[in-house]
Parts: structure tokens; C-alpha cells; sequence
């Protein structure tokens, strides 16, 4: 018999075994409100939001759980803040990895030792290592759990979409399965199918950027040894192994090793396991034991979509925009389009929303995916010059750190992902000027304790009207919405994220828990006005 | 804003130490140095504009900026 649905990769977990829908029989296409194309990171995070907030989503992938591999290992602060929100964090925080400390060398050359020292009064730490298919199964634990309080999740293992037959009003998909193919229907796509991404090509849309050209070997290796949880990064490593090279700890004792290997290299020859152990070998001296765990040869590119709504299709994650791994922005930016996004579409389908708002996620991401392209650019630069002059400010640069603490500040082997601060964005009402930039409109919410727990969590599933030294109702209806107020005392770091030089504030916070707006008094009118805006009612 | 009017106190002594400073090193190595010099002095102006102006003028000279 042959295999309508090939597998195309090895699964880590298998989580959502193929099973036959009664979608399968119907006479006609069945019809859903929300279509998932893919069960990556992003398309879980997607079906997630969406089912808890209610929205019926039907998930589709053609294999039946997480990839094996090495792919995502470090997860930011932001990202676990939205997990959080998602009911996804705890065991994430639990199996991953923190480190503090870094370091960096050139050749043969400690140059320093850095500690990130992050800043305090947060609930998750500056970022964790977790290999990606204990996120994604971490994910679709929430999922379960979700299901069993009833959000209308539904996913559909070795479910292989086809072809894309957008309508007006509606999306028509052929899919394969092992029992042969089927048609859906849905009012939204949502497109989660990863960088090389079928739906785009199947939508005709390109996908424009720069490819690096260089190899990176990702050499997974387990060992016992009683080596620090720390990040060390080498520049033009005195071991010959690579251009550069970075060790990097993860859970169960599995160490992350990356070698550049240059762009003209014999693939099959540098997968071979003992030219990957011989540069192991020079890495980590002679006497370390270890075993290979999982290797991988991948080259690197940052590129974006155009755009990223495409009528009743939403690209989100690797789909809509692909980085270079220096800076750990890919599966962490999109995990932002989710947050961004889910509540958007929940919105627009309950109808308190007009169909434009959607507009404003592909505004906003797209401001996102280009400050991370950016962010990742610059990284890839530096790591790998691209001209002699090039090179020579880099090692110049290089030569300094090593005794001088300004040149460090240069150094760049990828910068943290950080949340994107949505300047411009149409949804931003006013903004009050003696109040600190960090919580202008646009940003995200930054975390502070609370008496007994921390602040994000005590943001609602919708808006929240947020209020410091300042008398404000219970709560606010405006515009289809119920604003429930939060009033917080002005601790020192509330005074400090929040405050700054006002004496008394109010915030407008969106669902994805950034600023609409702000305001240094209870102005009912002022106040659902800026929600009409935050809800593309303009 | 970039200074561009005269400003080095001793300019005959400062640019024989620019020279000298070179004495003894190969071609490369003198790149190196010079990439060295220009980050340390980029560190000490510090200010974005006041550089971007510098990087703009040596590119073109003729320019003055603005
Ligand atoms: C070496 C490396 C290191 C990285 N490190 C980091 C890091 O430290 N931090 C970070 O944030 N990111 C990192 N990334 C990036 C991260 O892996 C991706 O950004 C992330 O996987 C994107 O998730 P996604 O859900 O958009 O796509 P994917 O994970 O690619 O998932 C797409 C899914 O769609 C399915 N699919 C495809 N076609 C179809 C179809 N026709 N029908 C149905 N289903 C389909 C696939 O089977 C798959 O399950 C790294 C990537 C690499 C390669």
C-alpha cells in the first residue's frame, strides 16, 4: 500500500495520533470557523489561544507531533510571559535551563566573562534553554488541559493540506490523509506551516531576503561532564573547528555545540560521525566523554513576506518571516504574532470588531519581523564578515574586548530577543509624557511583583484598565466590551515601569497585554475612545 | 555637531605622532591599528549624530555636513 502521507521527519513526541473524522464522510465540505495549517510551535500556540478564548479551531499538520532535531533552544523572557498567559509555563520553567554567566574568546583567548545580571521584579528569567519538542509538547499539555475545560480545540494528526482555494468570504482546502483526501471549508486560515511554508507557495506569494552563505553544524552532545552552565562563544576558534563556534547547555545533560563551517563544504563528508567527533574532540579537549546525540547541517537566511494578511488567510511564525538562529528570534517572534493575532481574530468573529483590525496584525508584525531581521542581521554580520574591511573592525573590535569594557559593548554573537515596542501602530492612543518610555503606548506590559504574585497575570483574558493613585470605576463598557479596572499600589517598581514622574496614572492594556494608551487621570470619554481605536473602530 | 573648524591644539606634533606610531608595523598590522584607533575614538565622541556626520564627510569630503 503506499503512504498517501509521507512522513517527512522523525517525531520526539507523538502527540495527536491520525484518526478519522466524521469531515471525512460528509457529502459536502464541512465548514469551520478557524483553520490551523501546520502544528509547529506557533500553529499549538495558535489552536491554544484561540480555544480558550472560546474560538472553535481546527488544526491540521501532516505528521502527528514534534520533530526530532535541533532546532530552538532558547526561549525569552517574553515568550514564557504569553505561555504563562496560555497555562503553558510551569513545566517549561521547570525543565529549562537558566545561566547567567557568558563567555567569549577569540582563538585561543578568553576575552571576557560576562553576567547578564537581569533586571529584578520579574516572574520568568531573561530567557530559558529547552530543545523545541519539549516546548511544543509542553504546549500541547496545555492543550489537553484546555480540551478538558472545554475549549472547542480540534487537532488532526497526518492531515496534509493540498491546495488553497481562497473565496471571498471563505477558504476551501484539499487535504490528504492515509484514508485518502477531503475537503474543509473555513472563514480563516491561519497558515503556521514553517519557513519553506507549501500554503504560500500554493497562494503564488513570494518571499524575499538574504541568505547567508554559510553552513552551521549543529552537533547535539551528551555528556556527563562536570562542565559550568555557561555560554561560551568562540571567534575563530583556535581548534580549527569552524569560523566560530558556541557551546550552550541544555536539559538532560545535552549540550548544544554549533560550528561554522564556511559556504563550500561536502555536506555528506561533515555529517560523517567521526569528522563531527573530531571537532567535538579539539572543542572540548581529549579527555571528555560524550556521545553524539543529533547532528544537523543548516544554512541561514532572514526574509518576510510582503505582508502577512492575505484576505481570509493570516501567515504567522516561520511562514510570514524567517531569521538567522543568532539573537534566538524565531519560534520567540512568533509566539508574538499569536499573542497578537488570537485576539484580533476572536474579536473580529464575535463581530465587536470590523475585519480591518486584522489589518493591524499584519502592521504590527510586520514592524516586528523587520526589527528582528535587523536584530539577526547585524548579528550574522558580525559573527561573519562579509568583506576584508569587514573583518578587520570586527577583529579590531575583538582585540579591544579584550581589555576594554566599550569594545564588549560591541561585540555581538546575537543580541536577546526582546518583545517589540509597537511605535505607530494605528491601534495607539495618547500617550502621557511624564511617564516612563518603557510603557509608552505600543509596548508590552513589563512584569512587577504584586502582594502576593506578579502583575501580568492579574491582567485579564480582554482589555484592562489599569490604574495607580487614581480613583477609577469598577469597571468600563464601551464599545461591545467590559473593561474591568486593576487598581495597583505604587511599589517601587510599579512607581518606576509605570509612573515615572506622574504622580497618578491610568493605562488602557490590550489582551496581548501591551499599552493602548495612557492617560494621568479617569477620563470616561477619553478612555473609550482610545478603546474604539485599540479595536480598529476608527 | 561635528567639529570641523581647527581644533587640534598641537596639529604638527599630533599628526607626526599619527605617522610614528606606524613605525615598524607591516601593512596589515597597520590596518589593524588604524581599525583599533578609529574605535577608540568613536568610543570617546560617543554621540550617534556627531559620528554619522564624521563617517559621512571622511566618505566624501567635499560634503559639508549638515
Ligand atoms: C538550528 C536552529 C536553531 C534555532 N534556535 C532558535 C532559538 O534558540 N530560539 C527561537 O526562538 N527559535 C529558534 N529557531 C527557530 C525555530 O525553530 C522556528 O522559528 C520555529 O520552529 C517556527 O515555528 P513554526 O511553528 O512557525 O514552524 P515549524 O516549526 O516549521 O512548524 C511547521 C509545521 O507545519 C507542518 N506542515 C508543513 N507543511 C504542511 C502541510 N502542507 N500541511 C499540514 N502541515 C504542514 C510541519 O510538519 C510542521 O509541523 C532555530 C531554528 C534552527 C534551524
Amino acid at each position: 500500500m503506499t503512504d498517501l502521507v509521507a512522513e517527512r521527519y522523525r517525531l520526539a513526541f507523538r502527540l495527536y495520533p491520525y484518526a478519522r473524522s466524521p469531515d471525512q464522510d460528509a457529502p459536502a465540505p464541512a465548514r469551520h470557523k478557524v483553520i490551523i495549517a501546520g502544528g509547529g510551535p506557533i500553529g499549538l500556540a495558535t489552536a491554544l489561544d484561540l480555544g480558550r478564548r472560546g474560538v472553535p479551531v481546527v488544526l491540521l499538520d501532516d505528521h502527528e507531533g514534534a520533530g526530532l532535531g535541533s532546532r530552538a533552544l532558547c526561549f525569552a523572557k517574553r515568550t514564557l510571559e504569553i505561555c504563562d498567559r496560555l497555562g503553558a509555563a510551569g513545566p517549561m520553567l521547570d525543565k529549562g535551563v537558566q545561566w547567567n554567566v557568558g563567555k567569549v574568546f577569540h582563538d585561543d583567548r578568553l576575552l571576557y566573562e560576562f553576567n547578564l545580571l537581569p533586571e529584578g521584579g520579574h516572574a520568568f528569567p531573561a530567557f530559558i534553554n529547552l530543545q523545541q519538542p519539549w516546548f511544543e509538547k509542553f504546549l500541547h499539555d496545555a492543550i489537553l488541559a484546555a480540551q478538558a475545560e472545554g475549549a472547542p480545540i480540534e487537532l488532526r494528526g497526518r492531515n496534509r493540506v493540498d491546495a488553497v482555494t481562497p473565496s471571498a468570504d471563505h477558504v476551501t482546502l484539499d487535504i490528504m490523509t492515509p484514508d485518502g483526501p477531503y475537503q474543509l471549508q473555513a472563514d480563516w486560515l491561519i497558515a503556521c506551516d514553517g519557513a519553506r511554508s507549501p500554503l504560500r507557495g500554493m497562494l503564488g506569494l513570494s518571499f524575499d531576503g538574504r541568505v547567508f552563505e554559510d553552513n552551521f553544524l549543529i552537533a547535539d552532545v551528551k555528556m556527563k561532564a562536570d562542565f559550568p552552565t555557561e555560554r561560551w562563544f568562540w571567534f575563530e576558534p583556535h581548534f580549527k573547528s569552524g569560523d566560530s563556534a558556541l557551546l550552550h547547555k541544555q536539559p538532560d545533560d545535552i549540550w548544544r555545540i554549533d560550528f561554522q563551517l564556511g559556504w563550500n563544504i561536502d555536506r555528506a563528508k561533515e555529517l560523517e560521525p567521526a569528522n563531527i567527533r573530531a571537532r567535538v574532540d579539539a572543542m572540548l579537549g581529549p579527555d571528555v566523554a560524550y556521545e553524539l546525540d543529533w547532528c544537523s547541517i543548516y544554512t541561514f537566511q532572514c526574509r518576510r513576506m510582503d505582508r502577512f494578511r492575505h484576505g481570509r488567510v493570516l501567515f504567522a511564525g516561520d511562514s510570514a518571516h524567517q531569521v538567522s538562529p543568532f539573537g534566538a528570534r524565531g519560534a520567540n517572534s512568533g509566539i508574538q504574532d499569536v499573542d497578537n493575532l488570537a485576539w484580533k481574530l476572536a474579536l473580529v468573529l464575535d463581530g465587536t470588531a470590523p475585519d480591518s483590525l486584522l489589518d493591524s496584525y499584519d502592521a504590527e508584525r510586520v514592524h516586528g519581523a523587520d526589527e528582528n531581521i535587523l536584530n539577526s542581521t547585524r548579528a550574522t554580520d558580525f559573527i561573519t564578515p562579509k568583506t576584508p574591511v569587514s573583518k578587520l573592525f570586527r577583529n579590531a573590535v575583538l582585540t579591544l574586548a579584550e581589555h576594554l569594557p566599550f569594545a564588549r559593548t560591541v561585540v555581538n554573537s546575537g543580541r536577546l530577543s526582546l518583545p517589540c515596542t509597537y511605535d505607530g501602530s494605528a491601534l495607539n492612543g495618547p500617550d502621557h509624557p511624564d511617564m516612563p518610555p518603557r510603557t509608552r503606548p505600543g509596548s508590552p506590559c513589563p512584569d512587577a511583583p504584586l502582594a502576593g504574585g506578579w502583575l501580568l497575570p492579574h491582567l485579564g483574558r480582554g482589555f484592562t484598565l489599569l490604574s495607580i493613585n487614581q480613583t477609577v470605576p469598577d469597571s468600563l463598557s464601551a464599545h461591545g466590551l467590559t473593561v474591568p479596572r486593576l487598581a495597583l499600589d505604587a511599589t517601587p517598581e510599579i512607581a518606576a515601569r509605570y509612573l515615572g514622574n506622574a504622580k497618578g496614572a491610568v493605562y488602557l492594556i490590550r489582551p496581548d497585554q501591551h499599552v493602548a494608551a495612557r492617560w494621568d487621570h479617569f477620563d470616561e470619554s477619553a478612555i473609550a475612545a482610545a478603546l474604539a481605536r485599540a479595536i480598529g473602530k476608527v | 555637531m561635528l567639529i570641523t573648524a581647527p581644533n587640534l591644539t598641537r596639529p604638527d606634533e599630533t599628526y607626526e605622532r599619527l605617522i610614528a606610531i606606524h613605525d615598524g608595523l607591516t601593512e596589515a598590522e597597520s590596518h589593524a591599528l588604524n581599525a583599533r584607533l578609529v574605535l577608540i575614538l568613536m568610543n570617546h565622541i560617543g554621540d550617534h549624530q556627531v559620528l554619522d556626520q564624521a563617517l559621512r564627510l571622511a566618505r566624501d569630503p567635499s560634503r559639508a555636513p549638515d
